[in-house]
């Protein structure tokens, strides 16, 4: 993208640092979700977390979200931080049937007191880059999986946030859509450079987005790697298919082999 | 779309058999010469509604204008009550009992109650279509403001969404659904709410609902008006019925997928 220097994670004013020390999470009935999870992630980072099912990836991040809290041990996200700052990014598009798709994206900033036509020009903008520029007046209902991801993507844009939690967003796309998204997704943030968590089953999908990959272990979930991806900054559909990817992509296997997965 | 071709082949099957009924109830009844006082022959009561169609229409429509009031009633206050039910949880289970509570008395019951109050009447005979059919709108518009999609909860938490938000632009139309099948099921049973409340305080006034004339019919053995003032009844419940259908579809018509495009 035009002007960004090539350094790893450039502290952008625009991106939020997330501390996690010592987070535990119990449940009721003494299940327990997180065995104490330490991680520093930098602002502008692009963190993605794995982790087999049901390890406590989805409560880490409504942890950081500040949408659950930790039973013991701290969470911090910067100094003035607020919740208005995060854009969280569910597993399915959950979008407001009655509402065209202009209006879905404008909805946040609608909740946050914005003007009409400050908030409609804004949310066209979003549109425009997740490409959904001629959508605009479609309702929900009329989009395919993958678009309406793309809206929830514009949704979560929209409010330019400094900090954003994705937890398994494509997961329930075909692969060739994934794919497109996940470019996508890379690309915005390469313009943004706000932080990211980025919740995945997939080792492939971690590797093309991520510089950097967490592994946890079964539940209760601890962290048992923590790999720094070293890949070209830009990156396409040809990435897939190097060497260099397949071997990052090998390590946070292991990685989560090591971890029981 | 093709709404017009829609409705039609969403009518003829059902139509088809009320026809075929009809014919066959003729048949049997002169076949079996079904004594007139126990069954009339369809033809026979359609006769009844052509030799008097402006006593019919009275009789409807002073049915009509209670069942409507009651129908409007019931979906005000219903609404209303469980916005105020679904606020707080305590509310909710000091409250609901009386509520579910309210809709097992029978409404034969408080008729008598009602003419006492209100004499009789419109108003007594509006109130027992109220009572009648406010219970299912209470009961699936809780419901729908209960089951809002946690995530967008959540989505309205993040933004620091007020309360007030919350309910009207989040709750209230994720509810829409169940509050037009509530109000669907309250269409009908407004009608029957009103004719039983004719039948039981209509009697000593002056206005004569299809209640009241079903009364009288059955007294003097009038079987065929009878059964035109019941199909007059019935035709009621189901325009009322089809006038939520048709609202209800206008208010959902973007919440299905109609013509899916697989591009992305």
């Amino acid at each position: 993208m035009p002007g960004q220097a090539d350094t790893t994670a450039s502290p952008a004013a625009s991106a939020a640092p997330v501390t996690l020390r010592d987070v535990r999470r119990e449940f009721d009935g003494n299940v327990q979700a997180l065995a104490g999870i330490t991680l520093n992630v930098s602002p502008g980072e692009f963190v993605a977390i794995l982790g087999p099912s049901g390890c406590g990836k989805s409560t880490l991040l409504r942890i950081v979200a500040g949408l659950d809290h930790p039973t013991s041990g701290s969470i911090g996200r910067g100094e003035n931080f607020d919740t208005r700052s995060i854009a969280y990014v569910f597993q399915d598009a959950h979008l407001l049937p009655w509402r065209n798709v202009l209006r879905n994206v404008a909805l946040p900033l609608e909740l946050r007191g914005v003007g009409k036509t400050d908030r409609l020009e804004a949310a066209a903008q979003a549109l425009e880059q997740v490409g959904l520029s001629d959508a605009l007046r479609r309702y929900p209902s009329q989009l395919s999986g993958g678009m309406k991801m793309r809206v929830s993507l514009a949704r979560a844009l929209v409010v330019h946030p400094k900090l954003l939690l994705l937890d398994e967003p494509f997961a329930a796309l075909d692969e060739i859509t994934r794919q497109k998204l996940d470019q996508q997704l890379r690309d915005l943030w390469l313009a943004h450079r706000m932080t990211v968590l980025f919740v995945t089953h997939s080792t492939a999908e971690a590797t093309f987005l991520a510089d950097r990959a967490v592994a946890l272990t079964r539940r209760p979930g601890k962290i048992v790697d923590d790999l720094r991806i070293d890949l070209p900054r830009s990156r396409d559909e040809s990435l897939r298919s190097s060497p260099e990817f397949a071997a990052a992509g090998k390590r946070i296997s292991d990685a989560l082999r090591a971890g029981g997965a | 779309m093709n709404g017009k071709r829609n409705i039609f082949s969403a009518a003829w099957p059902p139509l088809l058999v009320f026809l075929a009924a009809t014919a066959l109830a003729e048949v049997l009844v002169r076949l079996f010469q079904v004594p007139i006082f126990l069954l009339p022959p369809p033809s026979a009561v359609l006769r009844f509604i052509a030799d008097h169609p402006a006593d019919l229409l009275t009789s409807l429509s002073i049915t009509a204008e209670a069942a409507l009031i009651g129908f409007f009633a019931s979906a005000l206050v219903g609404i209303l009550l469980a916005i105020a039910l679904s606020a707080s949880n305590l509310v909710r289970r000091a409250f609901y009992p009386y509520a579910v509570f309210f809709q097992t008395v029978p409404i034969v019951a408080i008729a008598p109650l009602l003419m006492i109050w209100c004499g009789p009447g419109l108003t007594a005979v509006a109130i027992s279509a109220f009572v009648v059919s406010v219970f299912p709108v209470i009961a699936n518009t809780l419901a729908g403001l209960l089951s809002t999609d946690p995530a967008l909860e959540d989505l309205f938490r993040l933004n620091g969404a007020s309360a007030w938000s919350r309910l009207w632009k989040l709750r209230f139309p994720s509810a829409t659904p169940n509050i037009v099948t509530g109000l669907r099921i309250a269409a009908g049973l407004a009608v029957i709410g009103t004719v039983v409340g004719e039948f039981l305080v209509g009697l000593l006034g002056t206005a004569e609902g299809l209640g009241v004339r079903i009364i009288s019919a059955k007294k003097m053995g009038r079987t065929d008006e009878l059964f035109a003032d019941v199909l007059m009844a019935s035709l009621l419940g189901l325009a009322m019925f089809a006038a939520v259908n048709l609202a209800g579809r206008l208010l959902l018509r973007h919440w299905h997928a109609s013509e899916r495009e697989e591009t992305s």
